[in-house]
């Protein structure tokens, strides 16, 4: 993967940082609540605030979740690991130092493999994963002279997952940062919503000649999206490059991320880094993990998109495209694989069909009211039974899909609302027969065109007989029927 | 009755022959008339005299606690609900917390009444008591001399040896509770690194601090240590190990237990006369049938060095807490780096400093792996040296200070000379043993010596045993009345 320009071949090197927030109801080192919207300061215990004389006691639901985030990265578990103190003054950093752990993390390797738009897996690794807090929230915008400190976010529990060099363009990023985001909200460990700043990727970029050493890398800071990731990358992409055609160099340096402008800017040199003079903390004990817990935790691990994908293409014969998509959020599975039990069918066709609705037409309503799936009006038991009613015929594909959306809006069964709307199909022959004779009788001068040549009115007549029975017609039978009336 | 112990006072308070209300006032106006020591500096009178008189009522209805009624000083170390806690330093002179330390909260669920703060090294650190932003505490033994009382907890130890307590709380994080126990005739208690919970003692040294006790005898000792001891889930470094009966160990015979003494301690420029203290107390107790034993610890050298790496290290991180933006002092600046370094500058004392940038230099890129690690590495080889020897003895008996208390003007200028004054005590937190100062006889300028007595980690019953039989073999001369 290297970008061609007049001066030859560049490779690009990527590698991410990124900051999880651990969902827990409590905080890393205090009983003080996670939950977010609060009032400012609202959620700030004593050792959020570093009081003096106070302590942290570690939460171990959050280490639970970091072990269950390593199981779920195939990643390896550390029995020990070790606490250490980030020194530096911040306003918004009560203590004056963030405890994480610098020196041996709680997890180390693992992997994604991620499919590049060009069929290719490509494996991405995973350096380590640590635990730290968070630090709190300077507001700097409600006053020309005073900034404002807000403590919630401090003391929250944070996994930084720090993956190796492994991307190689901002397809690679994008696609490694949204199927880590799927992992991640499959295992319940973080939400991954970016925008609330639960998720957020420090960006490490450099540019080199093919077959030369990697180059000088620079730090894009927090970026919050996947969108703006991309475009970040490739701002960088070009911006190193254009210097490195130059005959400049690129500075070892950390950007930040313009989503306005979709430009970095210099923040700090390397020359300004800091000396964050990690050292072991000492208020905590190793944090020493036993087989047994792992084991346990190892049970809680669920099947996770990759696993789930590949067995919806073989047990329902689902395309790939179909089974990927359904698999990438854990609900949407859940919600498929529920309707396709209620659908008591082993039929294959059945899967797809399920799968066709599930993300055309149910996906568009959601998408239109602004709800997941989770919260959808329609069950997925009343959903399959929709999607039966067609297969049996009882209901043709466009009378169903005005179904769906009264299901939606009424909160009725697809059973009901065909019985209370009489919209059955009409499978009577007799029936059928009697409305299309009425629409031949009626269009004698366009039976005659169409004896003459004129086989496109074979439509013409087919809408109008659909007219007549209000389209509840079989639309099969009525095409077989119409042929036979007009070869008669 | 201000002399009396804090065991004697139990057993006149339960007979009431005076009720503790009577006797919190006498403190009280003791620590008034004695208010040249600067012993205190907060007291709190009010919540004293009410906390004695509900005692008083358990003692009517008998429901007592370990320590009912006993008036005790708490080194202004321990933050108090509601009672101002400053530890020494201009940076906290305001500061009233929202809550309760874990070792303040047990003595006060045993009934324990609350004097007053007592006076301290700002944030614990030195030997003298003069670096408080509060001023410096007199030894009460010689006044006219401004005979220094050691530190860091020289409050409390000048309030138990002037009799301006029953007992009082310390901390010790390289001494502060031995040396100025020492220097003032007193007990000292350190118990083993773990034992009491530090949730709500401010952090000085987090690997090395641990409060412990002032008393008057080995049996106070032993009977103030049980109430405060135990495991807090608040500290995650607090063991979780029963605590035992430290009582039914004071006075229990020594015979047949082997006492090393280790020949390291006999420092350079040792006093003559503590050195004859320590004979005599090792006669003491061999006299007792306990087996005197030569031991080495040829590491135990490299614990002061090792100390003030890792001491001012962990320091300069748990002070950069104090930064006035959230309590305690704020000094105005321009920007946000302005107002730390006006806060900082003006609210932290020389000494203070001085170990932060210690600690800091210790710390940064390029230096950690020569200093810091290095002093890690010699941490753990001391603690095994001391296992070792643990194998062979029950404990060890050695001095506590290389001299007696000096005068205040004849205080070391030098840091390095004043640091030399913990040579002797810094070991013990190192490895995290308990150790007890014992006072066993005044020098020939009539100041008193200790020696300590160090055990193997949560063995403090070994301290009590021993150091019961030490002190009654020595006969020490209390103080008994401040000229």
């Amino acid at each position: 993967m290297y970008i061609k320009t007049e001066s030859g071949k560049w490779e690009v090197v990527i590698g991410l940082e990124i900051h999880a927030q651990i969902i827990s109801e409590s905080k890393l080192f205090s009983s003080a609540s996670t939950k977010f919207g609060a009032g400012p300061n609202e959620n700030v215990s004593y050792v959020d605030a570093a009081l003096p004389g106070v302590l942290p006691v570690i939460n171990s639901f959050c280490v639970d979740q970091a072990i269950r985030t390593g199981l779920g990265l195939n990643a390896e578990i550390n029995k020990v690991s070790f606490f250490d103190r980030k020194n530096y003054f911040y306003a918004d950093l009560p203590q004056g130092y963030q405890i994480t752990q610098y020196f041996h993390p709680i997890i180390s390797g693992g992997y994604i493999d991620i499919e590049r738009g060009n069929g290719e897996t490509h494996r991405v690794n995973i350096h380590h994963i640590h635990i730290e807090q968070d630090a709190g929230k300077s507001i700097h915008d409600q006053s020309p002279t005073k900034s404002f400190i807000d403590l919630n976010r401090s003391g929250i529990a944070l996994m930084e997952i720090v993956t190796e060099p492994d991307m190689r363009s901002a397809e690679d990023a994008a696609l490694f940062l949204q199927k880590l985001r799927s992992i991640l909200r499959y295992l319940k460990t973080c939400d991954g919503n970016m925008d609330e700043g639960s998720m957020r990727a420090d960006v490490n970029i450099s540019v080199h000649r093919p077959d030369t050493p990697y180059g000088t890398r620079a730090e894009v800071k927090n970026v919050n999206s996947i969108k703006f990731m991309a475009t970040a990358v490739n701002y960088e992409i070009e911006r190193q490059i254009e210097i490195l055609e130059n005959g400049g160099e690129v500075d070892q340096e950390t950007r930040l991320f313009d989503s306005v402008k979709g430009v970095t800017r210099t923040m700090r040199s390397k020359e300004d880094a800091q000396d964050y003079r990690y050292f072991p903390e000492p208020d905590l004990p190793p944090l020493i993990l036993k087989q047994s817990r792992i084991d346990e935790l190892r049970k809680t691990i669920p099947e996770l998109p990759d696993a789930k994908s590949k067995r919806f293409q073989q047990e329902y014969a689902l395309p790939k495209y179909d089974a990927e998509l359904i698999s990438s959020e854990m609900e949407t599975a859940d919600y498929y694989e529920r309707a396709l039990a209620a659908a008591k069918t082993s039929d294959n066709t059945v899967a797809k069909l399920l799968s066709n609705w599930l993300l055309g037409e149910l996906f568009a309503l959601l998408n239109k009211s602004g709800k997941s799936i989770s919260e959808s009006d329609i069950s997925a038991e009343n959903f399959a039974e929709l999607i039966m009613l067609m297969k049996d015929n009882v209901i043709s594909g466009k009378i169903a899909k005005e179904v769906l959306e009264l299901m939606w809006n009424e909160k009725k069964k697809a059973s009901v609302i065909v019985e209370e709307k009489g919209l059955k199909q009409i499978t009577s022959t007799d029936e059928i027969k009697k409305s299309l004779q009425a629409v031949l009788d009626e269009h004698q001068d366009k039976v005659a065109e169409y004896k003459n040549g004129k086989e496109k009115l074979f439509g013409f007549f087919i809408g109008q007989a659909m007219k007549r029975t209000g389209g509840k017609a079989n639309p099969k039978m009525l095409n077989e029927i119409l042929r036979e009336l007009l070869n008669s | 009755m201000y002399h009396l112990s804090l065991c004697e006072i139990r057993d006149n308070l339960l007979k009431k022959r005076f009720s503790s209300v009577e006797l919190t006032k006498c403190f009280l106006e003791r620590i008034e008339k004695y208010k040249n020591l600067n012993a205190y500096i907060t007291v709190c009178a009010d919540q004293a005299l009410q906390s004695a008189q509900k005692s008083d009522e358990k003692i009517a209805n008998n429901t007592v606690g370990d320590l009912e009624g006993i008036p005790l000083g708490i080194k202004d170390i321990f933050v108090t609900k509601g009672i101002r806690t400053t530890c020494g330093s201009k940076m906290l002179a305001n500061f009233v917390p929202p809550y309760e330390s874990t070792i303040t909260q047990k003595l006060s669920d045993a009934g324990a009444v609350f004097l007053g703060k007592t006076n301290m090294d700002e944030f614990a650190m030195g030997s003298t008591n003069s670096t408080s932003y509060f001023g410096e505490v007199i030894n009460p033994w010689k006044i006219k001399e401004r005979l220094v009382p050691g530190g860091s907890s020289g409050g409390s130890a000048a309030a138990v040896a002037g009799h301006l307590c029953a007992a009082a709380t310390g901390s010790d994080t390289g001494g502060s509770i031995r040396q100025p126990a020492a220097f003032t005739g007193v007990v000292g208690l350190k118990p083993t690194y773990g034992r009491c919970s530090r949730y709500g003692m401010i952090a000085m040294a987090s690997s090395l601090d641990q409060g412990g006790v002032f008393a008057k005898t080995v049996k106070d000792a032993a009977v103030f240590l049980k109430a405060m001891a135990g495991y807090d889930e608040k500290d995650s470094t607090s063991a979780n190990i029963s605590v035992p009966d430290f009582e039914s160990f004071a006075g229990k015979s020594v015979k047949g237990m082997k006492i090393g003494i280790p020949k390291e301690f006999l420092v350079d420029g040792i006093q003559q006369d503590i050195v004859d203290a320590w004979k005599k107390g090792a006669q003491i107790l061999k006299d007792a049938g306990a087996e005197i034993v030569d031991v080495s610890l040829p590491l135990s050298k490299y614990s002061l060095p090792a100390y003030y790496i890792i001491q001012p290290a962990e320091a300069s991180a748990n002070l950069a807490r104090y930064d006035g933006v959230r309590y305690g002092f704020r000094a105005e600046g321009k920007t946000l780096n302005e107002m730390y370094e006006n806060t900082r500058d003006q609210g932290f004392g020389n000494e203070v400093k001085r170990r932060i940038l210690i600690g800091t230099y210790v710390l940064s890129a390029g230096y950690f792996d020569a200093y810091y690690m290095k002093a890690l590495k010699v941490r753990k080889l001391i603690h095994h040296e001391f296992n070792d020897v643990f194998q062979k003895v029950d404990a060890l008996l050695a001095p506590t200070t290389p001299s007696s208390a000096f005068s205040l003007d004849n205080e070391p200028k030098d840091p390095v000379t004043m640091y030399l004054n913990d040579v002797l005590t810094v070991t013990a937190n190192i490895v995290g043993v308990p150790g007890m100062s014992v006072p066993v006889c005044l020098d020939k300028d009539q100041k008193p010596l200790g020696l300590q007595l160090l055990a193997p980690h949560f063995m403090e019953e070994k301290l009590i045993q021993i150091g019961s039989v030490l002190e009654a073999g020595a006969n020490f001369p209390s103080l008994k009345e401040i000229d």
